[in-house]
């Protein structure tokens, strides 16, 4: 059975009722529940991660998924449910943060930073990594099918602004990530939308729509894989995992630059069980368990010392490490302000209903 | 049983009528009453920071709602929904008319083959319908292997997939699918209290059995093709899931818009004043209903 999206189901997964337990719950040394919940996307951790924490600790953890940031931003914004470790996006990690939605992380409590890759020690989005652990990092490109494109499709416009590959395109539904990648494509910084730019794109994207086949919510690795598709614009991990499933499937980042993304481990306000969550993450930050993780879900680790750990298929793999000239060209995205989402949301608006 | 106790009436056991009428009461309030006034109020703020809504009473939400982009796409659900409700008044009539004409055992066994799919979440109906219509799907894969079977000694061309998911055409299908059981209900239960005599009268007149189904049939059930018409048109003017699902490029409806601004666009009060145009719409169609039904208790 091929890999769900991890971000495809999450929208199914219902937070459970998370404090509303009536089961006795024996507390731990540090005088908190043995117990934690954990909110991330789907297919994002390894195959024994929590039940190797729950075998280490005693703390059992609860997981639930989402299907998006905005899920998670929607789900947090009228107050913690009750969750103690969260997997936001870098660009979340701030929308979070100055909504005063998170709570800043003891370092002294994470002895394993010490694994992560140097990149990722210090980033422009959470100076000082006060707020954040990285998880992954992911960059978006376009998943194909070898055997139905000629050649690599190494550049934006195949998907973007061109007829030849009509009616077997999909694209991600994402209105602030196909903007950027609209703007990247046209030669501009994905940080730089003007709103000239932005009507650039939403004109650009007005006339692709005819050759569009779909706009999906990250289960383009599936549509590929199911021949619904030949050239998708997905996340690298999503489309290595039906790679290894399928030869003729390759995944390429164009040469004009993506948008780069990093989901971070984060603690959000008001968790109930503050120290477990440190313990959790620092966890997944130990060398052994981060080679487990990335094993499984094949995205890309921040973490050097389970790198190290990795096999060649996996350090080597072009799919999950892209590289050449669209990677040097690539950036984080910023999170801008909320008057700019609105106005992404509105061009995204007129672009489906074109 | 007590032997007075029949005779109090509810004025004279207030007791008994709080028991009774309060959870209810109090259920309306707190969780529908009160969440949709929260929304309500919503519709007449605006974002001060990303999680921050003051209330400021103005009609601006309102006012961008009525922009041409936002009506557009309001004209666009409304064609989706009265396409599905006419399909579905096609489709639904015969279906009702044919229970209400049936033995009490078959009765049973087709209302509950109508109600059925009710009981299967619509999420998990609608993976379903995408795994028969896609490319690679059912009805593709069978049609496919027939005409591959008869093109070889033909020497036809390989079979094309038929386009049959991700456009407008599989939206409506699927409302359709999704709506009929709201479509079937009332019209059978408005037809199962027609009274015979009239259509067998009309039938013994002369009149052929198309001309008594419209000159007699529909306009004594009326009050029922109204309902039905209404509970269908309703929920497919909101739906969310089958455009989201089933949808191609072309197939936003008003739901998909909505979701986008409690979402991505995190702008609650426009998504409000979305939702309210919404629930405006559908007081209104409530109050036609009250009219109709009246008008035709009139003129009885």
């Amino acid at each position: 059975m091929p890999e769900v999206s991890r971000r495809a189901l999450g929208g199914l997964a219902i937070a459970l009722a998370l404090e509303g337990c009536s089961r006795r719950w024996p507390k731990g040394a540090n005088g908190e529940e043995q117990r934690l919940n954990f909110y991330n996307w789907d297919t994002y951790t390894g195959e024994t991660t929590l039940a190797d924490f729950e075998a280490a600790t005693g703390i059992e953890v609860t997981m639930s998924h989402y299907g998006n940031n905005d899920e998670l931003f929607a789900r947090l914004r009228a107050g913690n449910p009750g969750y103690d470790v969260i997997v936001p996006s870098n660009e979340f990690v701030t929308r979070l943060q100055i909504s005063g939605m998170l709570s800043p992380l003891d370092h002294a409590r994470l002895p394993n930073k010490a694994n992560l890759a140097p990149q990722f020690v210090d980033v422009p989005y959470d100076p000082g990594r006060r707020w954040s652990m990285p998880y992954t990092w992911l960059a978006l490109g376009i998943g194909y099918r070898k055997s139905r494109v000629d050649g690599v499709p190494d550049s934006w416009k195949w998907v973007l602004d061109s007829d030849r590959y009509s009616g077997r395109i999909g694209l991600l539904a994402e209105g602030d990530d196909l903007i950027r990648l609209g703007a990247k494509y046209l030669g501009h910084s994905v940080n730089g939308v003007t709103p000239a730019i932005m009507e650039q794109v939403t004109q650009m994207l007005i006339r692709q729509k005819r050759h569009v086949k779909l706009f999906h919510h990250d289960e383009g690795q599936d549509l590929l894989a199911a021949g619904e598709i030949d050239l998708v614009v997905e996340y690298n991990g999503d489309i290595a995992q039906v790679m290894a499933e399928d030869d003729d499937l390759d995944f390429v980042v164009p040469r004009e630059g993506t948008l780069l993304n990093s989901d971070c481990l984060c603690i959000p306000a008001g968790a109930p069980r503050p120290d477990n969550a440190h313990r959790f993450i620092n966890f997944l930050l130990d060398a052994t368990v981060g080679a487990g993780i990335a094993d499984t879900i094949r995205y890309p680790t921040p973490n050097g010392a389970a790198l190290a750990l990795m096999p060649a298929d996996y350090r080597d793999n072009r799919a999950i490490f892209p590289a050449g000239p669209g990677m040097e060209r690539s950036e984080y995205g910023r999170f801008r302000s909320i008057g700019h989402i609105r106005a992404v949301e509105e061009a995204i608006t007129r672009v489906m209903a074109a | 049983m007590n032997g007075n106790a029949p005779t109090q009436r509810p004025a004279q056991a207030p007791g008994v009528f709080a028991a009774v009428g309060l959870p209810p009461i109090i259920w309306l309030l707190a969780l529908f009453l009160a969440p949709l006034a929260v929304i309500w109020a919503y519709s007449f703020g605006e974002n001060r920071t990303l999680v921050d809504i003051a209330i400021t009473g103005n009609w601006a939400n309102y006012a961008r709602a009525l922009k041409p982009l936002y009506l557009a796409i309001l004209m666009k659900s409304l064609g989706f929904a009265a396409l599905t409700t006419l399909i579905c008044f096609i489709l639904g009539l015969p279906v009702a008319l044919a229970i209400s004409f049936a033995s009490p055992r078959g009765k049973l066994l087709l209302l509950l083959a109508v109600m059925l799919p009710f009981w299967t979440n619509l999420l998990v109906r609608t993976y379903a319908l995408m795994a028969i219509l896609r490319t690679e799907g059912l009805i593709n894969a069978g049609l496919g292997a027939v005409w591959n079977a008869l093109a070889v000694p033909l020497d036809a061309d390989p079979f094309t997939p038929l386009p049959l998911i991700n456009n407008n055409f599989a939206v409506v299908l699927g409302l359709v699918y999704v709506h009929l059981p709201f479509m079937v209900l009332p019209l059978y239960a408005a037809l199962d209290r027609l009274d015979r005599s009239l259509i067998e009268a009309s039938l013994d007149l002369g009149a052929g059995h198309l001309a008594t189904l419209w000159r007699v049939v529909v306009p004594l059930a009326l009050p029922g093709i109204v309902s039905g018409v209404i509970i269908t048109f309703i929920p497919a003017l909101g739906a969310y899931l089958t455009p989201d699902l089933l949808g191609g490029t072309s197939s936003q409806m008003i739901a998909n818009v909505i979701e986008r601004q409690f979402r991505s666009a995190n702008d609650w009060p426009f998504g409000a004043a979305l939702s309210f145009l919404l629930m405006y719409m559908t007081f209104a169609a409530l109050l036609l209903q009250a009219f109709i039904r009246r008008r035709s208790e009139a003129a009885r």
